[in-house]
Formats: C-alpha cells, sequence, structure tokens
C-alpha cells in the first residue's frame, strides 16, 4: 500500500493521511494509491501539513507497517525514550520497529 | 565572561521581532513552507524525524549559571524535560512547538542568548577548549579571540550564503582538546619567537563523508591581522568553493583540489588587497573583549589538600578533574555518559542543578565540551567533595571520563532525519557491555565515537574506536573504524573490514580491546598499541 505521511505545521508532530484528514496513529494511515501528489498540493496548500511525502507500507495484522525502519520510528517515537513514543506503557513496542 | 554590549542585544533582539513576525505570517498561511524553510533554518530551527529541533548556540562552549539555568527552564517549559548537548558544544531541544519558537528565542535573548547561524551555509557557532581560561598548559586564554571572531563572522553580509557550513575552532594549548584540525579553520594561538601572540592557521579540516587532516597554511598571523586573514581565508573559499555538488562544496575539497600551496598564495594575495581596506578592528576592541575574560578572584592560599577515604570520590577525583593552573583548585568534569544512559542528554533537572553547583562552586561558569559533557572550570579543592556527591545523587556522578564509557554519539536515526542508522542503542549496549570501573581501569583512555550516518556528527572518524551506522538494504548496518585521534597528533580512523548488526558491532568492540589489553606494553593507550601493532592482530581477533 501508499501511505502519505507528513508533519503537522504548529508542533512538527508526524502525521498520517486518514483519507478525510490527519492522525498521529499510523494505524489509521490509508491507502492513497496513486492519489499521493493530488493529496499532498491539496493538503499543504491548505496549511494543514508540511514536508509530506508518500511511502511505501503494508497492512499486517498488528497493523500498518512502514516499509523502511526510518519511517516506523517516525511512526512511533524515539526507540531510546519508550516513554516519548505513542505506547509509552508497552515497553516491548519498540521491537516494532527492528 | 563576555558580556553583550547595547549592540549585541540589538542584535539578538531585533532578530526575535523578526522572527515572530515571520512565523505569524508562516502560521497565517502568508508564507509557505518553502519560503519560511530557510528564515527557520536561520534561526536554528530544523525539522527533524518527530518534530522541530531547536539548536541553540553556546559560543565557544562557555556559559554561566544565570544561561545554564535557563537552558534548563526551557527544556521543562517547551521541551520534554531534558535536553541534547552536541559534539558543536551547543545544546538541542527535540520537541519544539513552531509557535512556541518566538518566545524561547525571547528567553534566550533575555539571558544573552540565541539560536542564529546554528544552520545553514554560514560561519557556525566557534568552537574552544573546554578547558579555557583554567588549563595550566595554555599560553593564553583563546576566548577573547574566539570572541572576536564571533562578532566578526554574526551576520557577516559575504559569508551568510557560503558554498557550504563553516566551522572555526580556537585553542591555545599544545593538548588539542578541541579537534581543531577537523575544522574548516582550526586556529591554534601561539607564541613567536619575540614573545609576540599570533595565529597559527590550519585550513581544510574536517569529517564528513570525505575527512580530512587540515594543513596549517600560516604559521604565524599577528594579532592586528587576525581579521583580516580570516577574512582572506573566507573570501577565497567563497568565491571559489564548489556551489554546484554539495558533496564537494566544504573548503577541505578545495584546499585538496587547489593544492595547499596554491589555495595559501591566493589567501595571501586576498590578504594583500584587504590590507589596503582596513577592515580588522583595532586592537583595542580586543583589548576590550579580553576585559570580560580576566581570571575570577582566586583564593592565593587555598589548600591542595583533599580528603580522599571515600573510594566513589576517589575513583571520580582521579578519572573526572583536571590539573588547573591555580594552585587549590581544579577542572572538574561531569560526564553526562551514566551507564546505558544517552550521551549528552540531560534532565531540566540536572540542567539547573549543574547551573546552581557553577554558581556556588564554580565562579559562576560552566563549559559545554565536544564531547558532550559539561565543565566547571574553577572549582576550590575545599568544595569538590560537596560538588561531586550533589552531582551524584542527581545521577551525574560518574567516574569515566575518557574511558570506553565516556562515548560520543550522535542521536542518530532515533531523532535525526538524516541519518541511516540508530546510535544511541549501540551507546547504550557498549557502556553497559563496559559499564565496570574496573574494566575501564583495566582499558584506560579510550575514545569511541558513533555517528549514524556519514555526516559523523558523532566523531567516528576522530575515535580510537569509531563506529559508522549505515543503511544497508533498509537495515541497520555498522562498520567498525580503528585508529582515529583529534589531539595534537590528529589521525582518521580506518575500517576494519564488513560491517556488522547491532549486537555484532559491541562484540567487535569488545574484541578490539582485548587485542588491546593482550598487546600493551607499559604506558600504552589503546591508540598507541594500535599504532605500534597495526590494523592485521585487530582484523584477524575480529573476522578471524
Amino acid at each position: 500500500m501508499k501511505i502519505l505521511t507528513g508533519n503537522d505545521l504548529k508542533t512538527g508532530a508526524v502525521t498520517w493521511w486518514t483519507g478525510v484528514g490527519w492522525s498521529l496513529d499510523v494505524n489509521d494511515a490509508t491507502d492513497v494509491g496513486d492519489e499521493g501528489a493530488k493529496i499532498i498540493a491539496r493538503e499543504e496548500g491548505a496549511q494543514n501539513v508540511f514536508a509530506a511525502y508518500v511511502i511505501d507500507g503494508e497492512k499486517t495484522s498488528e497493523g500498518v507497517r512502514p516499509a523502511h525502519i526510518k519511517d516506523r520510528i517516525r511512526a512511533l517515537g524515539p526507540t531510546v525514550r519508550p516513554d516519548l513514543t505513542l505506547k509509552p506503557s508497552d515497553p516491548e513496542a519498540v521491537n516494532w520497529v527492528i | 565572561m563576555y558580556k553583550y554590549d547595547s549592540y549585541d542585544q540589538q542584535m539578538v533582539d531585533t532578530r526575535v521581532a523578526e522572527f515572530r513576525d515571520q512565523v505569524r505570517r508562516r502560521l497565517s498561511g502568508d508564507l509557505t513552507e518553502e519560503q519560511f524553510r530557510p528564515l527557520r533554518l536561520q534561526n536554528g530551527l530544523y525539522l527533524q524525524l518527530h518534530a522541530y529541533m531547536l539548536r541553540v548556540a553556546v559560543p565557544y562552549g562557555t556559559l554561566n549559571s544565570a544561561q545554564m539555568k535557563v537552558l534548563g527552564d526551557i527544556a521543562d517549559k517547551y521541551d520534554r524535560g531534558y535536553g541534547h548537548f552536541t559534539t558543536r558544544q551547543n545544546i538541542q531541544y527535540n520537541w519544539i512547538k513552531l509557535e512556541d519558537t518566538p518566545d524561547i528565542l525571547a528567553d534566550l535573548a533575555a539571558v544573552e542568548m540565541h539560536a542564529i547561524q546554528t544552520s545553514g551555509n554560514c560561519i557556525r557557532n566557534i568552537s574552544s577548549d573546554q578547558y579555557a581560561g583554567a588549563a595550566a598548559d595554555e599560553i593564553v586564554d583563546p576566548r577573547p579571540y574566539a570572541e572576536l571572531l564571533r562578532q566578526w563572522s554574526s551576520f557577516h553580509p559575504e559569508f551568510l550564503t557560503l558554498p557550504r557550513k563553516f566551522k572555526i575552532a580556537v585553542i591555545a594549548s599544545e593538548t588539542d582538546r578541541a579537534a581543531m584540525r577537523l575544522h574548516d579553520i582550526g586556529i591554534k594561538m601561539v607564541k613567536n619567537a619575540a614573545g609576540e601572540i599570533g595565529a597559527q592557521f590550519y585550513v581544510g579540516g574536517g569529517m564528513g563523508r570525505t575527512p580530512m587532516i587540515g594543513p596549517m597554511i600560516k604559521e604565524f598571523v599577528p594579532l592586528d591581522h587576525l581579521i583580516t586573514y580570516s577574512e582572506a581565508c573566507l573570501r577565497v573559499y567563497n568565491r571559489y568553493g564548489r556551489r554546484d555538488n554539495k558533496y564537494k562544496a566544504r573548503i577541505k575539497i578545495l584546499v585538496h583540489e587547489l593544492g595547499k600551496d596554491e589555495y595559501t598564495r591566493q589567501v595571501e594575495e586576498e590578504l594583500a588587497h584587504l590590507l589596503t581596506m582596513g577592515i580588522e578592528p583595532p586592537i583595542a576592541e580586543l583589548e576590550r573583549i579580553k576585559q570580560y575574560f580576566t581570571d575570577p578572584a582566586f583564593e592565593a592560599d587555598a589548600s591542595d589538600d583533599l580528603d580522599l577515604s571515600d573510594p566513589d570520590f576517589r575513583l571520580w577525583v582521579e578519572r573526572n578533574t583536571h590539573a588547573h593552573k591555580q594552585a587549590g583548585y581544579v577542572i572538574a568534569n561531569v560526564s553526562l555518559k551514566p551507564v546505558g544512559g544517552i550521551p549528552g542528554d540531560a534532565t531540566a533537572d540536572q540542567i539547573r542543578l549543574m547551573a546552581q553547583l557553577a554558581k556556588d562552586y564554580s565562579f559562576d561558569e560552566l563549559r559545554v565540551t565536544h564531547a558532550q559533557n559539561i565543565v566547571f572550570p574553577h572549582v576550590k579543592k575545599a568544595d569538590l567533595y560537596t560538588l561531586w556527591k550533589a552531582l551524584d545523587e542527581a545521577g551525574i556522578g560518574t567516574a569515566n571520563l575518557d574511558t570506553v564509557g565516556d562515548i560520543i554519539a550522535c542521536p542518530g536515526l532515533d531523532y535525526c532525519s538524516l541519518a541511516n542508522a540508530r546510535s544511541i542503542p549501540v551507546a547504550q549496549k557498549i557502556s553497559e557491555r563496559f559499564g565496570s570501573s574496573e574494566k575501564q581501569a583495566e582499558i584506560g583512555e579510550l575514545k569511541l565515537k558513533i555517528s549514524g550516518c556519514i555526516n559523523a556528527c558523532g566523531h567516528h572518524h576522530a575515535g580510537h574506536i569509531g563506529i559508522l551506522g549505515v543503511d544497508k538494504k533498509g537495515v541497520e548496518n555498522y562498520q567498525l573504524l580503528l585508529g582515529g585521534c583529534e589531539g595534537a597528533d590528529t589521525s582518521l580512523g580506518k575500517i576494519t573490514g564488513p560491517g556488522f548488526d547491532e549486537n555484532g558491532i559491541v562484540d567487535a568492540v569488545e574484541k578490539a580491546t582485548e587485542v588491546y589489553l593482550s598487546n600493551k606494553q607499559d604506558g600504552e593507550r589503546f591508540l598507541d598499541t594500535y599504532r605500534r601493532i597495526g590494523m592485521d592482530p585487530f582484523k584477524e581477533a575480529i573476522y578471524g
């Protein structure tokens, strides 16, 4: 699947395109197919997001998994600070990155 | 230390107001990201892996306690309770909100700090010896010269759009504690035969994808030509540096391609031209600056006695303190490398504690080191135990300076958008593997440096043991280098062979230390043994 990610303008937080808006949770990401560039142009133009780009990913039994480790770290948070990730109560979450 | 005059303060305050307006226009949609990006970068605001990152300049690594306290307060108020001290003697915050940035810059300006020129193709923060003004072996305090260069390079209209970023280091001791020859310009303050102070210029050093040791191009530049000569070096670079290829745009490539002699000839030619223009600031300006760097009021009869009955304190004194030029005082190093910790990170509380301790015990002064540690430059020996107890209770009393546990590591793929591999987890695993003080004592001085990509922010080329993280078909892989050194005998590390995974690299480091321990002769450091026996025994042990 092709998924679309970017950063929130005010906070810089990593966001994922859900089909109708932006979410902090990669599991909300939807397959944008060939529509990525069009969505980026519209959403960046509306100041909803910036630095957006399309990446490869796959839907697994555990949710949406970006293909590259860099995007998996973006999706979760720093592996060396589990308390600052999106899953602070799950110490095993960092294993998902690797 | 230096105090802003009205011009300094006005420049910084004006920049805060200007950036506040730029942020307002960005948030309202009047500026696109393409238009805003160069403006935010000029104010140290990057976009990193998880959020905006703000890099704050610490000129030549020197801070007073009020400034350090504000750095701690910013970590609490605007970030997530911690900051990261960098290999450029700066501090970075990883979770900054765009809308907060003008207020942060205003808080910084109130204590004479800023984030200007911590990004972009300009002259960056000037680094120096963290023991400046305190070390017994310096011929002069390098900081007034670094400050003069800071003033010259700040907002220099000709050098704000150089071919690439530009880094300058200034030292004034035989012992190079600032990796001077691995800078675009390294300046060593020296004394000539007549006893006059001048500057020795090394140009074209650097790390990154093409590491080079800067050659000396001028043995002695008189003080009344210091700025003019620097200007000449920059002008030749600005004119001929490669703008067509960012990977060949640093001055090291120009000096290498022209050759040292031709580059020097062109600098001399430019110097002759510049001398007719009278751009050198009057020597009185340097004298004015020097007034801010006089010695603090040391007690002439301070005792040299130290009670070392506490074994943990004794170990810390042995490892983390350095001789001071004044009897009865020491230079005390705070290692920000607890066993298993994140190199260079400190919590807001730890930062504020160090601020208070500097006020109480170090004449209000601290230094940030390029090894991502903190220095109290002037501590009375009688106060040392109290100081260490406070640090130790706060988790920053680790006794491991310059040992295998004192690892330099860039933020790597955990934070940095340029990185290819994570650095910090590797540093943590090595730190834990070699966590015992007995093991560290057995190995002795060993400088281990880790970068998460070829840009070498973790100085891996200059590590006795260096580690470079690379991306191998989407999987992190780590190359091992041996034999690098950043001191007076600067050398670049050589790659041992094929890379390793995260656990394999830790094993490889251990094997390298075992080769050292079984081959070392009396008084030899890891580096000395490597230089004597060469790469082969290490390769054999690591890959055999």
